[in-house]
């Protein structure tokens, strides 16, 4: 029985930025929560434990992407009982969890709190099938409008959610780009094929859509931002779009998002960036 | 492919490469329940090349992911034809009627979770089936695979249906469906066929698939029911079954890995991404029971008790939990606390993996082999979880009948210390249906109940306890003493249930302590059928199946009326019916579907002990008692495999640093 002596106290917090690529963006957060948990053990990690009759590890989760939807940028943070080497941490974790949830950075916090630090995220939204200029067509009129609501079912019932008031930009691409304030994601080691990543629509039309949505309650999602340009423009696309989100962040006033890392890697103020107004 | 047909792949060990369906199947799984149950992906799992591998196996287990991943069978099949250099294996499981209509609709082939290379690829699928219910999945398997359902009408273009696992040890009802089985262990069974299946291969397949089947036929470990003519007496019994071929054996033995400790697998146990029923590592640590409970196929079928080794267990355990960063172990077995050396096995964990948060369970455990030691160690370094007992039988009587020999009192004693020793759940396990049950053995179950919370209120000094009565139907299995008895009529065991339920809560003040589960008698009467059936039995699965039955284990997708109205279809114009194959009694000189295949059991054992089962006679277990000529030994050349060793595992020079 878990009684006597009070667990051992947190004495380093460390802030992972972490992928669900390829097949495995249909993992679930609760999927992942149970994955990393067992990371943490396999990988002999010295998580520290909270107090009391069913000990849970230290892990903080900062809202995930839905499941289905491919990340580049997912973020948690955990608490240690024991000081160690973060890229050791790093390495021990990407390598106890499956292909395709890698961890890509793993940096001390030094203060501040991470979710304060995440008000939006970029988006990349694949058309399979859908001409450049149609989707530019459609997310002009999208961008033209003064609010698209749609309605959703949540867990709290059916739901009106403004998809435009939460869209800060939108752009149209061919190609993927991996804009915003993080720079380009640090190349994986998986090979697309390995992770059955589909080619098949490669060689018609492939709209690509980036956006930046600021995190609101409920979230907009990528499904919503697609049901916003069914409304508005009849974009209806035959194959599934494919979601991925490639940076998560603090918005600043020029619609730019921020690493929510800089700050804990140092060289860059500590603090709350500037909301956008 | 429009008309919802699924295109029909490759070729039987073909030299084309195989492609994966991955980008055909990726676009619907937004649209399933679930979709990381078919992604595959698994830590630990293995991915081979296609062509550097000449014998290819596709292991499914029958039901959904979830269940079907924790799979033991599985799991160990899948590692060791893995390590061959001249095979691959991949696994597959039942889909989902959501994704079945959508792979059905777009034309994607049933899949493997590995590399997502469609099943009518491979040379093998090997099925395990635990239970009977999974046969309509099966055919759905088949379908989606483009295999044609009956073996019949398959050529040399499609892989070997092959049925393993507990219910192979009586094929007959899917004998149609499958081109062979094998009874007992696999884990030598499937190294030997992957011999025969290679040698043919690197002949030129000389003979077509007659020939690998007849090839795999003569090692007398692998049924072929085609080799086989069944022939009927007037009155539906069956009159003969007789190879129809000169070089085939009149009877297959099953295989029985005699050294545990030589097997130890699953070394990589597979860590599922999605939720299954079992999140823990699983280390088996014995196998085989020689309780001699009547009704447990299990326990007949797979003699000698052959155990794992302390040490044995040890190094599994530590590897299992390096392997997978589960904080569960369990130490399966039928009937775990009767390990020779359980105390030391037990305290040596908890010593060795103490404060690092990780529990061991024992998910089966008889009685009058617990302790509250037992407990304690269990328990030291994890939850404490509730405790199950299986006194099976409501009454002493009927527990003398179906030999689990638990008093009344030992379990009050069990359990009254259990409740001072801090537990405040225990569940009590039961089935209703019973050969020569009455009403009065079921209504003991209340008193038995209402006895424990009140010795446990006492012991305890608190009212909150509680205890749980769960209640199954009782089936009557092949190769168990009881393979004659009358299944008893789902109404009667309904009946029996509704009287039970009042009688617990006749005194209000013990009934809220008592939680109450149980499953109705219908779903058993199927299982009954499809657990004692022959080939008659068939076209009743096959109707069923067409009719939409999916997934027979699942009470929201189960339907009786399904089943009744396909077995009247299809039995009564050959002069048998559900009733004949279930409810009715058979006689000592009746041939039975099964006898052909070779449980080790002695049949005139088995009567015996159903004579002594009907006067109430009780039989020992053989290990602490001389042997009871049961036949396994002597038949199969084995014989039990138990310590004590006198070893002791040693702490871990090194744990979780």
């Amino acid at each position: 029985m878990p009684d006597g002596p009070p667990p051992p106290p947190v004495v380093q917090r460390v802030r992972l930025r972490y992928t669900k690529r390829a097949r495995l963006r249909f993992t679930s957060h609760r999927d992942f929560a149970r994955a990393f948990e067992r990371a943490l053990r396999r990988g002999g990690v010295p998580i520290a434990y909270s107090a009391g009759f069913s000990p849970h590890p230290k892990v903080s989760y900062v809202g995930a992407a839905p499941t289905g939807v491919a990340s580049e940028a997912e973020y948690l943070e955990i608490g240690l009982a024991r000081e160690v080497d973060v890229e050791q941490l790093r390495l021990a974790l990407d390598r106890a969890l499956p292909l395709g949830i890698d961890v890509l950075e793993a940096v001390p916090a030094t203060g501040g709190s991470l979710p304060d630090r995440i008000d939006a995220s970029q988006w990349e939204i694949a058309l399979p099938g859908v001409a450049p200029e149609v989707a530019r067509s459609a997310v002009t009129k999208l961008l033209a409008a003064e609010s698209v609501p749609i309605e959703r079912r949540t867990k709290a019932g059916q739901r009106t959610i403004d998809v435009r008031s939460a869209l800060v930009s939108a752009v149209v691409t061919e190609e993927v780009e991996r804009a915003g304030g993080t720079g380009a994601a640090p190349s994986s080691p998986v090979t697309e094929s390995e992770l059955g990543v589909s080619t098949a629509a490669a060689s018609s039309h492939c709209a690509i859509i980036i956006c930046v949505v600021r995190h609101t309650t409920p979230a907009v999602r990528p499904d919503d931002i697609l049901t916003g340009l069914r409304q508005v423009a009849d974009l209806d696309p035959t194959e599934p779009p494919r979601a991925t989100r490639l940076v998560q962040g603090a918005l600043t006033a020029e619609g730019r998002i921020v690493d929510p890392l800089d700050a804990d890697r140092g060289g860059v103020t500590i603090g709350t960036p500037t909301q956008p107004a | 492919m429009a008309d919802g047909s699924v295109e029909r792949p490759y070729t039987l060990g073909g030299t084309m490469s195989v492609q994966s369906v991955f980008p055909r199947l990726e676009h619907l799984l937004p649209k399933v329940q679930k979709p990381i149950q078919y992604v595959g992906g698994e830590l630990n799992s293995t991915i081979k090349d296609w062509d550097a591998h000449p014998v290819r196996w596709a292991l499914m287990y029958p039901d959904a992911y979830e269940v079907g991943l924790p799979n033991q069978g599985v799991q160990i099949l899948y590692e060791i034809l893995n390590e061959r250099p001249d095979a691959l294996a991949e696994r597959t499981y039942a889909v989902w009627p959501d994704l079945e209509a959508l792979m059905r609709a777009n034309g994607v082939p049933q899949f493997t979770v590995d590399a997502h290379r469609p099943v009518g690829a491979f040379d093998v699928l090997g099925v395990s089936f635990a239970t009977e219910l999974g046969y309509t999945n099966l055919l759905t398997a088949l379908d989606l695979a483009g295999i044609p359902l009956r073996a019949e009408h398959r050529t040399e273009d499609h892989p070997i249906v092959l049925a393993g696992g507990h219910a192979a040890f009586n094929p007959e009802p899917i004998a149609d469906f499958i081109d062979a089985a094998v009874l007992g262990d696999g884990e030598e069974a499937v190294n030997e066929m992957t011999d025969v299946i290679r040698d043919w291969k690197a002949q030129g397949r000389p003979g077509g698939r007659d020939e690998v089947l007849l090839r795999l036929a003569r090692t007398e470990a692998v049924y072929v029911p085609r080799f086989y003519d069944v022939d009927y007496l007037p009155d539906g019994r069956i009159q003969r079954v007789v190879p129809n071929r000169a070089d085939v054996p009149f009877r297959i033995r099953k295989r029985t890995t005699m050294d545990l400790d030589a097997w130890p697998y699953p070394k990589q146990p597979l860590v599922p991404l999605a939720e299954t029923v079992h999140e823990r590592a699983s280390v088996e640590i014995f196998r085989g029971c020689t309780r001699g409970c009547r009704f447990c196929q299990a326990g007949m079928i797979t003699r000698p008790v052959r155990e794992r080794s302390i040490t044995g267990i040890g190094e599994m355990v530590e590897a299992s939990l390096k392997a997978t960063g589960f904080n569960e172990v369990g130490l399966l077995s039928l009937s775990s606390a009767d390990h020779s050396e359980i105390a030391e096995v037990t305290k040596d964990l908890a010593d060795r993996y103490e404060g690092t948060s990780t529990s061991l369970s024992l998910p089966s455990t008889r009685v009058d082999a617990f302790n509250i030691d037992l407990a304690n160690e269990l328990s030291r370094n994890g939850r404490r979880s509730g405790l199950t007992f299986a006194p099976e039988g409501g009454s002493e009587r009927l527990r003398r009948v179906i030999n689990k020999m638990v008093s009344k009192d030992d379990l009050i004693r069990t359990v009254t210390a259990a409740y001072s020793a801090g537990w405040t759940q225990v569940k009590l396990y039961f089935m209703c249906g019973l050969p020569t049950e009455t009403d009065e053995d079921v209504l003991e179950i209340a008193e038995m109940a209402h006895d424990v919370i009140r010795a446990g209120r006492q012991a305890a000094g608190r009212k909150d306890i509680r205890c749980t009565v769960s209640i199954g139907g009782f089936v009557p299995k092949p190769h168990t003493p009881f393979q004659w008895a009358a299944q008893e009529d789902p109404d009667v065991v309904d009946d029996r249930l509704k009287k039970l339920r009042q009688a617990i809560n006749a005194d209000r003040s013990l009934g809220k302590a008592i939680g109450y589960r149980y499953h109705d008698g219908k779903p058993s009467l199927i299982e009954g059928l499809l657990s004692r059936g022959d080939r008659r039995v068939g076209r009743v699965i096959e109707r069923v199946w067409q009719e939409g039955g999916r997934f027979d284990g699942w009470h929201e997708h189960f339907s009786y009326e399904r089943w009744i109205d396909a077995a009247k279809a299809e039995l009564e114009p050959l002069g048998v019916s559900l009733a004949w194959f279930t409810t009715r009694e058979r006689e000592e000189l009746e041939v039975l579907p099964w006898d052909h295949l070779d449980s080790g059991l002695d049949k005139e054992w088995l009567w015996s002990d159903w004579q002594d089962a009907l006067d109430s006679v009780e039989l020992d277990d053989c290990r602490w008692t001389p042997c009871f000529d049961c036949g396994v030994c002597p038949t199969m050349d084995t014989e039990i495999q138990i310590g004590p060793t006198g070893k002791r595992l040693l702490p871990l020079t090194v744990v979780n640093s």
